[in-house]
Parts: C-alpha cells; structure tokens; sequence
C-alpha cells in the first residue's frame, strides 16, 4: 500500500483530499503545518493555522480514522515567506507570499521531510492536475495543468514545481469542481463540510498588509513619504511609504485632479510613486526574472499565454527566454502589469514554467 | 509486530489488576462517601480505607495528611498556590528550578504575574541536578515556599531531595530565632511516587504531589501530601470534602484503583528498577555505539530506571517520533504537554545540551510492560531511521 501523507489546512479542500485518498486504498496520515506562533494568533480568528484550524484538521483524521501529526514550521516560514513578503514590498514590489510558501515550506521542507519519513507521496487541496506520461525505456515526465474547475484553478500558486516534486505529489481534489469538493464533504459528515474559504494572506491579520508592515516596525511612515509624480515628472502629491501603493490602484491617492490617476509604478530609487490615466496603466512587455520550468521548456513551441496575476485570465504572449530571464511580448497590452507578482507560462491548459515580474516597459 | 510503547513517563497502562479493584465501585459500590446512608458509608470505608492504605505505604504520620485531587497538576497548583497564599503574611518568595514541569513553572508565572509573587528559578549543571549552593543562596527574609521536583519527566535526572529538606529544615530553626516566617518544601513527585521508594518521615518534605496514572493506575486521580500543621488554601471550595481541603465528591473508583496500583508498584520497586535499569543500559550503549552524533542527557546514574532521553545531531525530534510511530514505537519529544514545538524544551535547554543536539532529542521512556524484543526492534530499525533523516540536512552533508 502506497503511504501518502496530506497537508491538511483544516480547511474543506485537503480535508477531501485525504478522504479521497483513503478511499482510494492509499495509507493515508494527516499532518498540519505550523507556521505561526500561538501568540499572534490571538488576534485574528481568520488567521491561518490557528489552533482551531489544527484541531479542524485532527478532526477531521479522527472522522476518517487515520493518524494526524502537527509540524512545526514557524521558523523557516519566517525566514522565507514572511521575509520575503517584507522585502517585497519595501522595495516596491508586490509579492505573492502563496508562492513563496509553496515552493519554500510545502514543496522543499515538507516533501523531502515527508519522503524521509517513508512516504511515497505529498497530497494536497489544490485545485491542479498532475499528468503522468510513460513511455517506454526512459523515466515518466508529469505535466502541472490546470484544474478542472476554472473559477478555483490553483495551478498558478504552482508554476515552480519541477519534475522531482511533480513526481511525488498528489493532487486529489484538482479534477473536481469546488461544488463537488463541498457536496463530497457535507455527503460524508466531514467535520469541516461548512468551513467558510479563506482567501486572505494566511499571516496578515484583519488590518491588512499595511497593518502587519507596521507591527512588524519595518518602517517608519515620515521617513519612507515621499513625492507623487505623474509621468512628465510633474509633482502632484505626498505619497506615505512606497509599500502602501499597488500598481493600477486608482484611490486613495489624495490627489484632486480632473482625471482619473493611477499607479503605474513605484520607484524605490527615488522613493516616487508615479501615477498616470488609464491608458498608461496597460502594458504590452515586460521582463521575467528567476524563471523555473515545470517540464522541458522546449516542448512547447505553438501558441503560449501568460497569467500575470491569480485573478486575471492567461492571454496570448510571445515568451523568449535566456537561462532564468525572460521577456514577454503581450498580444494585447494588459492592465496593471506588477512587479513582484509571478507570470506564469501556459500551453492552453498546461503550465511550463514561470518568474517574478521584474520590469515593466510602459505601453507609450 | 505490535505497536511498542516507549512513552511511559507520559502515561501508563492500567493494570489489570487495577481495573479489576475499580470495577465494582462503577456499579456497586457507586454511593457517595458524603452521605448518611448505608450504601454512602460503604463507599465512605473505602474512601478511608484508601487514605488510609496510601498514608501508611508512603509512612505518612496520619492518613489526613493525604488529600485526594484530579491530578498532579492539581497537587501541584494546590501546593504553590495554596501556600503562597495562606503565608502572604510571612513573605512573598518563592524559589523553584528551571526545569520543573509545567504545571509548577507556569504556576509560578501566575502567581508572579498576578499576584506580585517574586519567583527565583534555580539552574542544574549538565546533568540537571540543582546546584545547593544557588538554591542557599537564593534564600531571603521572605521566602515562603520552595518546589523542587524530585525527578525530571523529560530526562530522569532525580534531585536530592533528602539534602534539600535538611537544608530548609536548618534554615528554619534559624529563622524562627529571628523572628522569620518558615519556609515549606513542595517536591513534585509525579515522576518518583511508585517507582522510587519513598518514606515521608525520613524524606521530611512538607508536601509532596503525585499521579496515579503514572504507576499503572486510572487517569483523573492524583494525590498531595500535606504534612500536618502546613497552613495551605484550597484550590477549590464548596462541600466539607478532604477535611475542607478540596470540595468535590471524590472520584471513588479512581481513589481506590490509584490505591492498587501504588501497593502493587511499591511491592514490585526494586525488581522492577533492576529489569528497566539492565533494558535502558543495553538500549543506550547499543545506540550510542551504532548511531554516531547522539548524546544521552540526563545524569548518569542519578537516574529514573526508565528514563532515556537521546539527542540526535542534525535531525529534529519531532521527525523522528513521527517516523518511529509509523513503525509502530511511540515515544515523545520532551514532555508530551509541550508538542508542536520545534524549540528545544526549557529542560533540555537548561541543561546546557548542545544545540545540534538539542533539536534532536527524544525521550524513550521504558515501564513494566516492555521487553527485550520490543528494545530489540528498535535498535533494529532506529540506525536506518535516524540515517534516512540526516540525509535532509544540509549541516549533516556538510560535515
């Protein structure tokens, strides 16, 4: 019998995938990560890995009678995702801490730690698909796709997968709708079944990332103000710290102005935001550092498409790319391309790779 | 082969024997010892006969000066707490070590936090064993209580007791010339009371806390010894029970099985030693000499006879009970009251382990019920465990 060892969040996805899993005759344990401390918890009842959320999880195992283990990873999510996300934003990008999280703590801590533990597999709640392809007399390739379900696809958190992590991990929910995910949970009395979703950053609290900037006492407001200049370099305001601005935010600004302004980057040499109108925030080429490749890059010649954020659809682009740089040609101009955030590379519904948005050429 | 429980400081199989002294109290015996009737007098006998039995295999002066409580937790919360406030009048001090369990340190905290107790924790050298000199030292004018646990839950080191009483008994002769208040001696005995012959008269503690599910009897059930003329409060106030010590209907079925399991364990004590002392000993040397970079913390022979606490380099403990408990051994990292944690516990830190050690170390705790195949299967599969573990970190590759 194949072990396998599920994240669990607490949540309604991984606590499906485990019971799938164990339904599929899988010798399946149940482990929650522990990223945060228990003290900051007390804050936000929303707030990821909670103590509720490890006893939803243990629920959960001891519904489906099978182990449930508590892996404390606070210290290296501090060291990769939490500073990562400070980083980011003070130096004026928008970071995407799912992503990081992913690849740093599920996929290269608790993969290999799951491995030496004599597991065959990792599985998780997302919403992807990994596809085995065997052929004869050479090792299997596997393909990240998209999940079925397209409002919840989750394959873009995943774009820095490789074939080694691909290999050994399960997908167990990503060839079904979340509709099905929910009505499989309430069908089999999971004590999660009605678990409302979480879609915020697991860390920060009610307050938002600024907030949470702030209590960590990464910066101070005075210091970090600075000017609002439009794109002839015209001053039209104070702006209060580079980290509270994002690319194609239009309010907030406290400009007064006839026309609409929008953010259309943010320049930490110079410590200015620069906004512009609307058209100025759509961009047709940008450029792509640390790029990974899921599967051989070179496979996919035809027709690629780019996601350049979660919640926007992938479009057609021309991708050229040279070691872990890549450059991006848009067949139609995109708004509020945003550095820090990832782009990930389709072949219609499979992903090859992707990097951080590292600069933006405006559209004029 | 069948799960191997090497988690005995944390918990114990009930005996047979235990269960079967229990029983008729669920149904027969069900009376409440607080009442009039016939059938509350019957269980009132056994509720006696218990403290009775308890009082005298400890040698205690008087049975009453054994209260039943829930726990050692409860024991020990009524002993710190229940002086500290029935001698606020003498002083506010109390003196207690760095590596005494939860339930005596966050006690400690509490009293310090809300209720301006000052609280003085004695450090242990390498092996964890209190230093006298610190603890003479730490002593003030208005020092009240001083809690020392007689053994250590997570390492075994046992602390000397006997010396520590003689000391405080000097010091108050002292003090009562000056006019001081005297200061009382706790020992958390939860891990020594069925495994350590105890003799109250000759031990001379004022108070003394225990369990019974750490000897083989129910959970729910503990004990506190209160010499007598040890002025305390209790912990919790209704009904006259205990002499007004601790209101609650007593946990008849629990008292009586605790009572069992402690003439049972006290009669067995030096057999019992030998056979964990020769099992331990063979593990210890056996993974010491097969698994390189591990250490054994805890004192060499002032010891609980069961009690292995093995740091591994370059692994984290956590990983490695998970992986033991796949393989059908369960044992724990430190105390299982302190898990989800990757952070050395403060025991193993207040010994000064080494810290590539210190994330790596796992608590082995043996009992009556293990064998030589059991210790045999894990010095099989351990070697290979522990290896396959190393093989993720990067200082281990380094090396």
């Amino acid at each position: 019998m194949k072990k396998v060892l599920v994240a669990m969040s607490g949540g309604v996805d991984s606590s499906v995938a485990a019971y799938i899993l164990k339904k599929e005759g899988y010798d399946v344990v149940g482990a929650t990560m522990k990223l945060w401390h228990s003290d900051s918890m007390k804050q936000k009842n929303g707030r990821c890995c909670s103590i509720e959320d490890i006893a939803d999880a243990r629920r959960v195992c001891h519904h489906l009678g099978i182990k449930h283990y508590v892996f404390n990873f606070e210290h290296l999510f501090e060291s990769t995702v939490v500073k990562n996300f400070i980083d980011e934003y003070l130096a004026g990008r928008t970071p995407n801490p799912c992503i990081v999280c992913n690849d740093s703590v599920k996929f290269d801590a608790l993969l290999p730690k799951a491995t030496t533990m004599g597991f065959d597999y990792l599985a998780t709640g997302h919403y992807a698909i990994i596809e085995k392809h065997t052929k004869k007399h050479t090792r299997p390739t596997y393909l990240l796709k998209k999940g079925i379900d397209v409002k919840k696809d989750q394959s873009y958190f995943l774009y820095r997968m490789n074939q080694k992590r691909l290999s050994k991990t399960l997908f167990p929910v990503g060839e079904m709708t979340k509709k099905e995910v929910r009505a499989l949970a309430l069908a089999q009395k999971l004590p999660v079944a009605r678990k409302s979703e979480s879609y915020d950053v697991c860390f920060v609290g009610d307050g938002g990332y600024g907030k949470f900037l702030e209590e960590r006492n990464v910066m101070e407001r005075k210091y970090l103000s600075g000017n609002i200049v439009d794109v002839e370099g015209k001053i039209r305001g104070q702006h209060c710290g580079l980290p509270f601005y994002t690319i194609g935010q239009r309010n907030g600004l406290g400009i007064s102005s006839k026309e609409r302004l929008y953010v259309l980057s943010l320049d930490k040499n110079r410590n200015e935001v620069i906004v512009g109108n609307k058209e100025d925030a759509f961009s047709k080429k940008f450029y792509v550092s640390d790029v990974v490749w899921c599967s051989d890059a070179s496979r996919f010649s035809g027709a690629l498409s780019v996601k350049i954020r979660y919640l926007s659809e992938d479009v057609p682009a021309l991708i050229s790319y040279r070691g872990r740089r890549a450059k991006v040609e848009l067949d139609t101009p995109q708004f509020a391309v945003t550095t820090g955030q990832s782009a990930v590379f389709y072949c219609g519904d499979t992903v090859i790779g992707g990097g951080l948005i590292s600069a933006v050429e405006r559209n004029r | 082969m069948k799960d191997i429980y090497f988690d005995n400081n944390a918990t114990t199989k009930t005996r047979h024997e235990v269960v079967a002294e229990m029983t008729p109290y669920f149904e027969a015996l069900y009376g409440n010892p607080s009442s009039i009737h016939g059938i509350g007098q019957k269980a009132k006998k056994a509720l006696e006969d218990s403290r009775e039995k308890i009082a005298k295999i400890l040698n205690a002066a008087s049975p009453s000066e054994i209260i039943f409580t829930a726990s050692g937790t409860e024991s020990n919360n009524t002993a710190i707490k229940g002086t500290a406030f029935a001698n606020r009048k003498n002083g506010n001090h109390i003196i207690t070590t760095s590596i005494e369990h939860h339930a005596v340190l966050h006690t400690c905290e509490y009293l310090e936090k809300e209720h301006g107790f000052e609280i003085t924790h004695i450090p242990v050298d390498n092996y964890g064993v209190i230093s006298m000199e610190e603890l003479k030292n730490a002593v003030r004018e208005r020092t009240i209580l001083i809690s020392v646990m007689h053994a250590n839950n997570e390492i075994g080191t046992i602390q000397p007791v006997r010396e520590i009483a003689d000391f405080i008994s000097r010091a108050n002769s002292s003090r009562a010339g000056r006019g001081l208040g005297k200061i009382y001696f706790h020992t958390d005995a939860v891990q020594t009371v069925g495994k350590i012959k105890i003799d109250l008269e000759e031990t001379k503690v004022d108070m003394l806390s225990f369990s019974a599910h750490k000897f083989y009897g129910p959970k729910g059930v503990g004990c506190l010894y209160v010499k007598e003329g040890v002025g305390f409060h209790p912990l919790l106030h209704g009904g006259h029970h205990e002499l007004g010590h601790r209101a609650s209907t007593e946990n008849l079925p629990g008292i009586v099985g605790m009572t069992k399991a402690l003439d049972l364990a006290v009669a067995e004590i030096e057999e019992e030693n030998k056979k964990l002392r020769r099992l331990r000993e063979r593990m210890e040397k056996e993974i010491i000499e097969k698994i390189p970079f591990s250490r054994i913390n805890g004192h060499p022979t002032e010891r609980l006879a069961g009690t292995s606490n093995i740091g591994f380099e370059f692994i984290e403990g956590e990983s490695l009970v998970v992986s033991l408990d796949m393989a059908g051994i369960a044992c724990s990292t430190g105390s299982a009251c302190a898990s989800g944690s990757t952070e050395p516990s403060h025991v193993i830190k207040a010994i000064a382990c080494p810290p590539n050690f210190a994330q790596g170390a796992v608590r082995f705790s043996l009992g009556r019920y293990n064998s030589e195949r059991e210790v045999d299967y894990l010095l099989k599969i351990l070697p290979s465990i522990v290896e396959k573990l190393r093989s993720i970190s990067p200082l281990y590759k380094k090396r």
